[in-house]
């Protein structure tokens, strides 16, 4: 343990690609176990900083528990030169890995209320870790809902993962798309639009909200409109990491470090800020 | 048996609104279904009615000669299908579709219409209604445009 805090956190660990999986045309999802051997352990929404080794490194968040997995799973979407080069691992290729980092959902503060897990395009890779472990201790909840948006049928990421919790009686689990053709039976609109008829008692409500900041923003008006304070609402903000631990001020967002602060945070501290452009 | 009136009155949709204006408007309604692939309105059809859904799901959908049609949104329980009864030259903007059975009730707009030409009261309560289902679906579609999902 004492080992573990004296690690110099500049210092990746060497990680082999267990598996990729495609899930979209343009997002994968790598397994990742620690050449070392140890077990990583770690919150739901916390993130690592990802080396593709001679390209550069980027911050992904965990998108399995550490319950349900030895190593660290991430889905990655390839958006750029270093997210591209991750993308493109095959199994048994290796990259650098620094992390655990941030902080996380708020699944124990959660219990004993109902949890309302609100998740646009990607932003459902964060969110996962959080559904599983309140799915694996689903009796400490009040109801639990999981509303998903996306663009498109062809976009629905972790589509077997909806399925099965979909067919669980315990959960309410509702998908919708921005446009679809007339072959799809489901919801089409925006993800917003599910808030007003899902079934959350606002004040007694955890909210988790993933996704674009713009879907983020309308998603916590929403909220708030259903009667939630904003102190219960919890968003994970994405920006430009490169130390991770709080030093080079990056990530600054207004008065808040994401890398160190957040990445997950209460909207009543970031309200403001997320209505400014280019904080 | 539940009357119209009472029927109306369990609608979210009508919450607050008078008896009187109730009484007014289930003498214009009626209750219909629709089975899953049933048009509940045609694009540059007369907008002769509006649907409040009960149970269901209704798709609205636009038709363009070189696609096949796009869903642009779902209607459920709760939920209005069809607006342009409102406007001249009233006209239905989109197709309706039932994706799966939908019961509703029916509002026969001309006789709507007339009862809010002549009790303006009426008129505007009904837009006072009618004003934020049509601003909740500008801002919907202006999000779906924005296409948000491909930044993250
Ligand atoms: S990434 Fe350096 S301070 Fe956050």
């Amino acid at each position: 343990m004492q080992a573990a805090a004296l690690k110099d956190p500049f210092v990746p660990d060497i990680c082999r690609v267990a598996s990729a999986r495609r899930e979209l045309a343009d997002a994968v999802t790598l397994e990742l176990e620690p050449l070392s051997g140890a077990r990583p352990d770690f919150r739901p929404g916390q993130f690592n900083m990802l080396y593709a080794f001679g390209v550069g490194e980027v911050a992904i968040s965990m998108s399995v528990s550490a319950h349900e997995n030895r190593g660290f799973v991430h889905t990655v979407r390839n958006a750029g030169a270093v997210s591209g080069a991750l993308a493109a691992l095959e199994p048994g290729a290796t990259l650098g890995v620094r992390g655990p980092f941030g902080t996380g959902w708020p699944v124990a503060e959660a219990e004993g209320r109902d949890v309302l897990i609100v998740a646009g395009g990607l932003g459902l890779a964060p969110l996962r870790p959080a559904i599983q472990e309140v799915l694996a201790r689903r009796e400490r909840y009040g109801r639990v809902t999981i509303l998903a948006g996306c663009r498109s049928p062809h976009d629905i990421l972790y589509q077997r993962d909806l399925e099965r919790w979909r067919q669980r009686l315990d959960v309410t689990v509702e998908v919708t798309v921005d446009h679809a053709g007339t072959g799809w039976h489901g919801d089409v609109g925006f993800v917003t639009g599910l808030i007003p008829r899902s079934p959350f008692d606002p004040d007694k409500a955890v909210a988790m909200v993933c996704g674009p900041e713009v879907m983020m923003r309308f998603a916590a008006g929403a909220l708030l409109k259903a009667g939630m304070p904003a102190a219960d609402i919890y968003l994970s903000m994405e920006r430009n990491m490169k130390c991770a631990i709080g030093l080079c001020g990056h990530c600054q967002f207004g008065p808040a470090f994401v890398c160190k602060d957040g990445p997950v945070l209460p909207y009543d501290r970031i309200a403001g800020l997320l209505a400014v452009q280019e904080i | 048996m539940e009357t119209m009136e009472q029927i109306l009155g369990q609608q979210s949709f009508f919450a607050g609104f008078p008896a009187e204006f109730v009484a007014l408007i289930a003498g214009c309604a009626r209750n219909c279904h629709f089975k899953a692939g049933e048009y509940l309105l045609r694009e540059g059809d007369p907008a002769d009615s509006f649907f409040l859904v009960r149970q269901g799901k209704a798709a609205l959908e636009i038709a363009s000669p070189a696609r096949a049609p796009v869903i642009f949104t779902t209607l459920g329980p709760g939920e209005i299908v069809g607006v342009s009864w409102l406007i001249p030259p009233y006209r239905a903007e989109f197709d309706a579709r039932a994706v799966e059975p939908v019961r509703a009730i029916a509002i026969d707009a001309k006789c709507l219409r007339a009862k809010c030409e002549s009790d303006h009261h009426l008129g505007y309560e009904m837009m006072k209604r009618f004003l934020p289902v049509m601003v909740k679906r500008l801002h919907a579609t202006r999000l779906q445009i924005l296409d948000v999902y491909g930044h993250r």
